[in-house]
Parts: structure tokens; sequence; C-alpha cells
């Protein structure tokens, strides 16, 4: 087949490579026809037009992209030039407030990862925040994509257990176990190490893609639908934001709340920090998950 | 600085240049994915384990995967006009 135009001749690196999909998904009984060598005199004028502009473009292009790129690069630079050294000790930002953190942060949130206590407890406005402007995005992009559900009808998730091979599935089986005992240790350790809600449920997200690849999705559907990722999803968000209100309007007043920080350094320590992680986790989990259900097949 | 970390920074600049400068679709994505990784263990050398837990797991593992299902479905609308092409000539 004659490629003409540019962005044809770009995107035309895999069509002989990858006839594999061609073979399994592609209807056999399709005749197969000569690919057309010659194209129709009415399309000829637009193409050369098309392919015109496109030489120029593709002329211009580089050169701006470039002068864009060294300008950048350049305003960068100076603005590192004029940043502090690395750890150095008077640097602006050091001034009383992190040294709170760091003096009284393990006997006021119960929390031995001094992040762990800035994010859920001394900054969890702004976390609360930032969650909900993440859900509201998360949102947006499920009516995008799931408006476009019954526009193309998918094809069916058999055939993506039909294509699956031996070492993808030994090696999933021997791997998700791990990566989501690993996501579940990082969730739960989130105010005694590194790591937290937000990482342990990518970890645990990736494990699910993971199985998802190997063996399908008719296993994960019976506990991961769209009506439980709703229900998991209102129901953590809705924990957050009621515990955190609680939590607020007891700080502000001055009131005794029931969450203490414990034993600073125990699993059950730290007031809120391990439900809302626990909470944080699972809507990412699902979120992760949902997210490449929808890309895969047009619904969770 | 330490010579590790040096050789480190180098890939990273190797590797977002030749993202940007590679034809072949897939093979940016890996050199991509590649660069997550170096950028996850440059994280931990900083003394962040949490960004780099969570670099390998999103910058890696999951926006790597949503770009790659991206490509095939792209292949797929490619390839379904290359039939409709078929038919009709």
């Amino acid at each position: 087949m004659k490629k003409t135009g540019f962005l044809e001749r770009f995107r035309a690196w895999d069509e002989d490579r990858f006839d594999l999909t061609e073979r399994t998904t592609g209807d056999l009984n399709r005749p197969m026809r000569p690919a057309p060598t010659d194209r129709t005199v009415s399309d000829e004028p637009v193409q050369r037009l098309a392919a015109g502009e496109m030489r120029a473009f593709s002329r211009i292009y580089p050169i701006l992209a470039a002068i864009l790129g060294v300008v950048l690069i350049a305003f960068l630079l100076m603005t590192v030039y004029d940043l502090p050294p690395f750890g150095a000790a008077n640097v602006p930002a050091d001034n009383e407030v992190p040294a709170r953190y760091v003096r009284d942060g393990m006997a006021e949130t119960g929390a031995v990862n001094v992040v762990a206590g800035v994010i859920l407890d001394y900054r969890a406005f702004d976390t609360l925040g930032e969650s909900h402007v993440l859900y509201t995005a998360l949102t947006a992009v499920l009516i995008l994509l799931l408006s476009l559900r019954d526009a193309e009808p998918e094809p069916d998730p058999e055939d993506v257990l039909m294509r699956r091979d031996g070492i993808l599935t030994t090696t999933a089986a021997l791997l998700v176990p791990i990566i989501v005992l690993f996501g579940i240790y990082v969730l739960l350790n989130g105010h005694l190490g590194p790591g937290g809600g937000f990482s342990g449920g990518a970890i645990i997200g990736a494990g699910l893609i993971l199985y998802a690849i190997a063996f399908g999705f008719t296993r994960l559907e019976r506990m991961l639908n769209l009506k439980s990722f709703r229900i998991i999803c209102l129901v953590a968000l809705c924990f957050y934001s009621v515990s955190k209100c609680y939590s607020f309007f007891c700080g502000a007043n001055g009131l005794h709340t029931i969450f203490s920080p414990g034993t600073p350094g125990r699993i059950l320590s730290a007031g809120l920090i391990l439900p809302l992680n626990i909470a944080v986790g699972v809507v990412v989990a699902c979120t992760m998950y949902g997210l490449y259900s929808i890309f895969q097949r047009g619904r969770i | 600085m330490d010579y590790f970390e040096l050789l480190l920074l180098g890939l990273l600049v190797v590797c977002g240049i030749s993202t940007c400068l590679t034809r072949n679709l897939l093979a940016s994505l890996i050199i991509f994915m590649a660069y997550s990784t170096i950028m996850s263990v440059l994280w931990a050398l900083l003394k962040a384990p949490d960004l780099a837990v969570t670099e390998a797991a999103v910058g890696a593992g999951i926006s790597s995967i949503l770009l790659f299902i991206t490509l095939k479905k792209l292949r797929d609308i490619r390839r379904k006009a290359n039939d409709e092409k078929d038919r009709l000539s």
C-alpha cells in the first residue's frame, strides 16, 4: 500500500510486525483483497495540499521546538542556580514550623512517619480538598469514557482469555500475591514508615491489573464491578469527610476527641491516620483498576 | 556528588531526549518506563522513599500500561479503517 501522508508514514511502524492480532481477532472469512495501489482522482489535490502543508509544518516545527526548549532550559537552570544547596541549614523554609513538626510531631499525632503526620493530621484540611479535587477529576473522566460505551461495541473479554500464554500466567500467579501483599503492607504501615494510602493503593491496583492481563476480567468481575466500585468509593470518601469534619470541629473548639494518638510505633496507633490511609488506598486501588478496565474494554 | 548519582542523572537526560526523538512509539514508551525507573532510584537516593515507591508504581507501572493500551487501540482503529478502505475499493 502506498503511504503518502506524513502522519501515516509516522504511524506505519507496526503494520507488518504485529499481525498476530489480525490473525486472532480478525475476521477469518473476510475475502482477501489486494491492497489498492492507486488513489481515486477526486481526492488527489487534497492529498497533495495536505502533504505540502505537512512538509512545511515539519520544516518549521523542529526549529521552533528547539528555540522553545532552549529558552525553557535556560529559565530552569537560572532558577536552579538561585536555589540554596541541597541540605543546607539556613534555607528560608527551615523556620519554626518544620522544627515543631520534627520535635513534637510524634507526640502530637502518634505517627512515627512525620510525613504521614503532616499530610493526614496537621495539614489534613489540604489533603481533604485535594482528594475531592482528584475524585471530581476522576468522575469527569468516567463520564467521558463511559458515555462512549454504547457507541462502539467492544470485543468480548473471552478472547483475552484465549490468547494468554504460559509464561505470563505462571509469572502472574507467582507475582500477584506478593505484589498485593506488599501493597497492603505499605498501606497499613503508612504511619510507621515510608508509604501510605496512595502508594499502597497504587501497588494493589498494579497487582490487580497484572491479574486482569494474565487471567482476564471474568473472575475479577465477580468482586469488582461498577456497582461495587461506586459503593467502595462512596463509603470511603464519606468516611474520610465525616471523620475529618468531626476532627476539625473538635480541634477548632478545643474539645476532647475519641481518636487518641496512642503509643507511637504500634500498628494500632496515630488516631485517624491508619483508617484514613486505608480509605485512600482502597479508593486509589479501585480507581487504578477501573481506569485500566475502562481503557481496555470500555466498561468496569 | 556520587558517581552513581551522576551516572543516573546522565541516563535520565539520555532517556528523556530519546523518548522524544524515537520514531517507534512502542520503543519510546519503553524508554519512558526506563526514565520512570531511574527517577524512582533517584528519589530513593534523595531520601524520599515514599515518593520512590509511588513513582515506581504509578510512573513505571500504571501510566505505561494505560499508554500501551492506547497504542493498541490506535492500531485497532487503523486496522478497521484499512478494512473499510479495502471493502470500498
